[in-house]
């Protein structure tokens, strides 16, 4: 019986940190936003930050984005020809990626190469002591280091989804039309004909959008809310992984039954 | 004579979570003195640092910095104040992804609109007054620690500051980097017409350069004076300090329970 | 030195990042071809509109020249009430005929317009008269199978 209570009082206490830190993410957000200002007055610092999340991101978007339009011609191709309707290659191809794949996997990969990063920099700034210097040297931590990390992955992440959906596009032509022999003019007028701009394609920026706000928030959340030891720090990182993951998978669902929730 | 106090610490309590840390402290630093507080590990010094800085509220009393009271300033008066006032933290904090040049020339960036030709002489005449004009170029990870010991102390007096603070200046060094340090705060402190505070837990080397010393225990002020008072006190706590013996009036253990107490309870989990 | 590399490269990303929204927008989306500046709107009553969608294409003679901007139920008639925006260059006599048809044996539904003789043409807001609901093809079958079981007594 007491086993019980302690376990009851543990999940309590859980589900009670949980709820505090929401909270505290949720300040923490109002923060960045108040601050943002020096941010966008001093591109500069930016530009840093989108370097660091989006530049550095390149490769490996590309690569992959890459990878799963070759994937995906291969696989569509198999299923659309049982069909007779190999022509569709392209729809299949652009709709999966424009819609789903290309924000969510893009996403999932920003948020291990970027995301992470970003929290083991903060964390470490925080470990040295770096932001308690700052902050005395009359320089506020959160204008000079958070806010343009934040703003640096909610600029980069959309044009990393919109990459790694060309990849993906250009990946499944390369299986479909150059490698099968699926017809180049019907694979291209086919995605044209089927793939809406504003239902699909711009759907799917708001969700790469959205998906950087939530990564972006999450890793400087995670840094500066690092306990900050070697130990805290490496948590804080695997925390900004698994959260960013989990956040991602949510909200597409949520935003997905939204936008595609019409007939 | 109180105008003569650049900082003043006045009835000054702490607590940290239900934890009491500072306990009615009552301290003043005249101007143009180097002071120095000293006491054991965890005995509260960081925190007296963080409070004179504003970066923590106290829970009673008041830190007066230059005749204005720390926690009844607003955020842009802090600000204006901690401008005017350089910290140099235990292991440096400098910031790893600038070189030593940016490093010293950061908050003269951030805070003026010199231009880069002068913020280049700025910077190294303060590289220079720590001997460190050659290593600009170095990261900082390529310094070792008594050099980033003094490249941080280089930034803290970019602007100048009135006040200097130092948490634990000594920590870490071999003992020639320590001699450099503690004679570059003494000549940095006349040079620069400023009024420093030194935490330190380092007797022998302070006692050479200071002019006041406070000492601490479990948040209290225990004895202070000049280090020839000191020298000479009878004061078992000061004299325990001095000669670094093991036990005396700070003990050697941390507050327990029953020790035999201890050894027989079976613990509840392997 | 340093920074003009930075700004070079982050200049580099968002050009090629807008380069990829672009490609998504003009190349992979229909932006170039299916937004019409200005269009006006008919409306086609229908028996029928099988799997007709919003924003389903309305094709004459095969070209696209308009799209399925509403769908509803009159409660009144029992009928399906198709909303279309067509492209203002495009204008079509009164007696045209709306007919919903498939493209390929599975392929999407879209509103077919065959072009009547009338002199007279139809003005924003009109509704075409004559439709044709979308062929079921459950209907079509049963039909089949009724007519085969009505033509066999009397082959016998």
């Amino acid at each position: 019986m007491p086993k019980l209570r302690e376990l009851l009082v543990a999940l309590g206490s859980r589900v009670t940190d949980r709820i505090w830190r929401l909270g505290f993410a949720a300040r923490f957000l109002c923060m960045i936003l108040v601050y943002s200002g020096q941010t966008f007055l001093r591109p500069q610092l930016l530009f840093r930050e989108i370097w660091f999340s989006g530049v550095l991101s390149l490769i490996i978007i590309m690569v992959s984005g890459l990878f799963v339009g070759l994937v995906l011609g291969l696989q569509g191709y198999d299923t659309l020809q049982r069909y007779g309707s190999s022509e569709a290659l392209g729809v299949l191809v652009a709709l999966s990626l424009v819609r789903e794949l290309g924000p969510v996997v893009a996403g999932l990969l920003f948020a291990s190469r970027a995301g992470s990063a970003v929290t083991a920099e903060i964390g470490l700034m925080k470990a040295t002591e770096q932001l308690k210097a700052m902050d005395m040297m009359a320089v506020n931590p959160m204008a000079r280091v958070v806010a343009p990390r934040f703003w640096g992955g909610v600029i980069a992440m959309p044009l990393l989804a919109a990459l790694f959906s060309m990849m993906g596009v250009f990946g499944g032509y390369l299986i479909g039309v150059v490698f099968i022999g699926v017809d180049e003019g019907a694979f291209w007028s086919q995605m044209q004909s089927s793939v809406d701009f504003r239902e699909d394609v711009l759907n799917g920026i708001i969700k790469s959008f959205v998906f950087g706000i939530a990564v972006s928030l999450i890793a400087v959340f995670e840094g500066y809310d690092s306990i900050p030891t070697a130990e805290g720090v490496s948590r804080a990182i695997t925390r900004t992984v698994v959260t960013s993951a989990l956040a991602i998978l949510a909200l597409d669902f949520v935003l997905t039954s939204f936008m595609f929730r019409s007939l | 004579m109180p105008a003569d106090n650049l900082v003043k610490i006045s009835d000054l309590n702490f607590s940290y979570e239900n934890r009491s840390i500072l306990n009615g402290i009552n301290m003043e630093f005249p101007r143009g003195k180097v002071v120095a507080i000293m006491g054991g590990s965890g005995c509260g010094k960081t925190t007296l640092l963080r409070l004179i800085g504003g970066q923590l509220r106290p829970s009673s009393g008041t830190v007066t910095v230059n005749g204005r009271v720390v926690h009844e300033m607003g955020h842009d008066e802090l600000y204006g104040m901690r401008r005017r006032m350089g910290m140099l933290f235990q292991f440096g904090a400098l910031f790893t992804d600038i070189s030593v040049y940016d490093n010293v020339a950061f908050q003269i960036r951030e805070h003026t609109d010199l231009s880069e030709e002068l913020i280049h002489d700025l910077v190294m005449m303060k590289l220079n007054a720590v001997g460190l004009r050659g290593a600009h170029t170095l990261m900082p990870n390529e310094l070792s620690g008594g050099m980033a010991r003094r490249v941080a102390l280089a930034r803290a007096i970019a602007l100048d500051p009135m006040l200097m603070m130092y948490d634990e200046p000594f920590t870490g060094l071999d003992p020639l980097s320590l001699g450099v340090i503690g004679q570059l705060i003494r000549k940095l402190n006349d040079a620069l017409g400023a009024t420093s505070l030194m935490v330190t837990h380092d007797i022998q080397e302070s006692m050479l350069i200071v002019d006041y010393i406070y000492f601490m225990a479990e948040g209290r002020v225990v004895a202070q004076g000049t280090p020839d008072e000191l020298r000479a006190t009878k004061d078992p706590f000061v004299h325990q300090f001095l000669y670094a013996e093991a036990d005396g009036p700070v003990p050697f253990h941390y507050p327990a329970g029953d020790y035999s107490a201890d050894l027989l309870r079976v613990p509840a989990r392997a | 030195m340093n920074r003009t590399i930075l700004d070079l490269w982050v200049g580099f990303f968002v050009a090629i990042g807008i380069v990829a929204l672009l490609f998504l927008a003009l190349k992979v989306g229909n932006l170039s071809s299916s937004n019409f500046a200005e269009t006006y709107v008919l409306q086609a009553k229908f028996d029928n509109i099988g799997g007709l969608k919003v924003r389903g294409p309305v094709k004459s003679a095969g070209v696209v020249v308009g799209r399925v901007a509403n769908i509803h139920f009159d409660p009144a008639t029992y009928e399906a009430v198709v909303t279309m925006n067509l492209d203002t260059r495009y204008r079509f006599p009164k007696d045209t005929f709306a007919s919903i048809l498939t493209s390929g044996l599975l392929g999407e539904q879209y509103i077919g317009l065959d072009v009547g003789g009338d002199e007279k043409m139809l003005k924003a807001g009109d509704s075409i008269a004559k439709t044709q609901s979308a062929v079921v093809l459950e209907k079509l079958i049963s039909q089949f199978l009724f007519n085969k079981a009505s033509e066999t007594p009397a082959n016998k």
